[in-house]
């Protein structure tokens, strides 16, 4: 396992790699540690931190739990942030493949298509979606992954635009491979790695996005999300900081392990490129 | 009856907005199991007329005309079919192959599409290609770049006589290889044309392996042929300026056309 050994080389992707730990195991707990309902009421309204041990984040302005809240908010987090950025890198690279190998008039088209997308703001675009379809973790899902494709496509594009002026892919027309398959077999797995860098850029502007659209009251009104808890603590951000502050902690810790474990794969890999 | 005949061949580049001829009106055959070589400075047009023969470019004028066929009207898939018959090998081994693939894939992939071997058989036509180019049959499951310069050249040969073809184009073959292992690939070349009897378009700058390895030489220069002729002989003799200044520029031959 060299790949490995080369990505816990570094400082920052510990950190990363062990936030992100950190964060996996508060999502596969939350159901374990808090069997029951975040949302129900757990004790006096507005209990600050470390007063009471069963309690020991305090709890919000109608006695919920905030550590509960805190736990299953992770599992939203990560759930509509991995989503979103798979969906995005699958659209992404599916269009840049096609327009960087096709060429000519598909290419036209596809990455002026890309381009409307990207002129219009990422969020306005997810926030006009939501308003329109409704709210729901799906929607949300697909309204992020719709404004974070254009990024991977652009970047699969120039990368397949490189690659398929090698040599190897003229080696697989003249063994007589078929136009998709060279795309496909050939070009694509090759285009990937700098794709793949961009994964943890995505993942976490989708986690924030999705706080950003709990916090205007357009998230899953069932789940619990980071961004909803501070919205919630807004109106008492005065008497009661601690409400919108330890959600707020959590996402900056989030967005950071996710940026530093991204910088972490990108270290590694570039080894192995030069190498090769 | 020639194997392949170009005629009027002609295809222009745009360099700095204004139409630059890459290749102007060349015209060749190769007969069955002869080797043509295709000699001239950088930039006389020697690896794009390669890339026009296989049609991974296509030609502005002119005409190819391959195993008594039009190859220029094949399109699709008998184009696919027929490339079977016609390969190449490149330059740079490393660069000629997928960076992910190993030696084994490689070589399947023309058994496969060109539905040679079945899939159980593979396995086994793939070791005798290994064999047949003096490989151990050990190296189908290293990845490519796990091998040396000299024995990915041979994978490179093996891929190219994997699909029993008539003619292989050679693009620099040997240059990237250094002069004991050229040695040992050239042997290997010249063995494969006596027993399966391959032509091969031999496209080189060298003339101290052209004279050692081909029939035929057809000089180019900026994309015209500046003379052609049996190879010794145009070696030995050369008429164009061109031809002069090449064969002076070739430390082995010049003073030196006793042998």
């Amino acid at each position: 396992m060299n790949r490995l050994h080369r990505f816990f080389r570094t400082p920052e992707a510990i950190a990363g790699a062990l936030i992100l730990a950190l964060l996996v195991a508060m999502a596969l707990a939350a159901s374990l540690l808090f069997p029951g309902d975040p949302q129900a009421i757990a004790g006096p309204a507005l209990l600050p931190p470390f007063q009471d041990w069963s309690l020991p984040l305090g709890t919000d302005r109608l006695g919920r739990d905030v550590l509960a809240e805190l736990f299953h908010g992770a599992r939203t987090s990560l759930a509509v942030g991995l989503a979103a950025a798979a969906a995005a890198l699958l659209i992404g690279t599916v269009v840049g493949t096609l327009a960087g190998f096709a060429g000519g008039l598909i290419d036209e088209v596809l990455m002026r298509i890309t381009d409307a997308f990207q002129t219009v703001p990422g969020f306005l675009l997810a926030l006009a979606f939501v308003s329109i379809v409704g709210p729901s973790l799906g929607v949300v899902v697909v309204a992020i992954a719709l404004s974070a494709w254009t990024g991977p496509a652009r970047v699969a594009r120039a990368e397949v635009l490189s690659i398929r002026e090698r040599d190897y892919v003229a080696g697989a027309r003249v063994i007589g491979m078929h136009p998709i398959a060279i795309a496909f077999r050939e070009v694509l797995p090759n285009a990937l790695p700098p794709v793949l860098a961009l994964s943890s850029v995505i993942v976490a502007a989708a986690i924030l996005t999705e706080a950003a659209l709990s916090f205007l009251g357009l998230g899953d009104p069932n789940r619990v999300t980071w961004g909803g808890m501070i919205a919630e603590g807004r109106t008492v951000l005065r008497t009661a900081p601690y409400l919108s502050i330890v959600p707020g902690i959590a996402l900056v810790l989030t967005v950071l392990g996710v940026y530093l474990a991204g910088e972490g794969v990108v270290e590694s890999s570039a080894v192995r490129r030069s190498l090769s | 009856m020639s194997l392949l005949t170009v005629s009027n061949l002609a295809k222009r580049y745009r360099r700095r907005g204004r139409p630059f001829p890459a290749v102007d009106d060349v015209s060749f055959e190769v007969n069955p199991a002869e080797t043509l070589a295709l000699a001239g400075p950088s930039g006389s047009g020697k690896s794009t007329i390669a890339r026009l023969v296989l049609r991974l470019i296509e030609p502005d004028a002119g005409s190819i005309e391959f195993e008594g066929a039009d190859f220029l009207a094949l399109s699709g898939a008998a184009l696919r079919t027929r490339r079977a018959r016609l390969q190449m090998v490149f330059q740079d081994p490393l660069a000629a192959f997928n960076p992910r693939a190993t030696v084994a894939r490689v070589l399947d992939d023309p058994l496969r599409i060109h539905g040679l071997a079945s899939r159980t058989e593979r396995p086994r036509r793939i070791a005798a290609l290994l064999e047949r180019v003096g490989l151990e049959t050990g190296l189908a499951g290293r990845a490519i770049h796990e091998i040396s310069g000299g024995q990915r050249q041979r994978v490179a040969i093996a891929r190219a006589i994997a699909t029993k073809p008539s003619l292989i184009v050679l693009d620099e073959a040997v240059s990237a290889l250094d002069v004991s292992v050229r040695g040992q690939i050239l042997e290997l070349l010249l063995d494969l044309q006596r027993q399966e009897r391959i032509a091969y378009l031999f496209i080189s700058h060298d003339l101290g392996v052209i004279r050692a390895v081909a029939h035929r030489v057809v000089i180019l220069e900026a994309g015209r042929i500046a003379e052609s002729g049996d190879a010794r002989a145009v070696i030995a003799n050369p008429q164009s300026a061109i031809g002069k200044a090449l064969v002076a520029a070739t430390p082995r031959l010049h003073g030196n056309t006793a042998s």
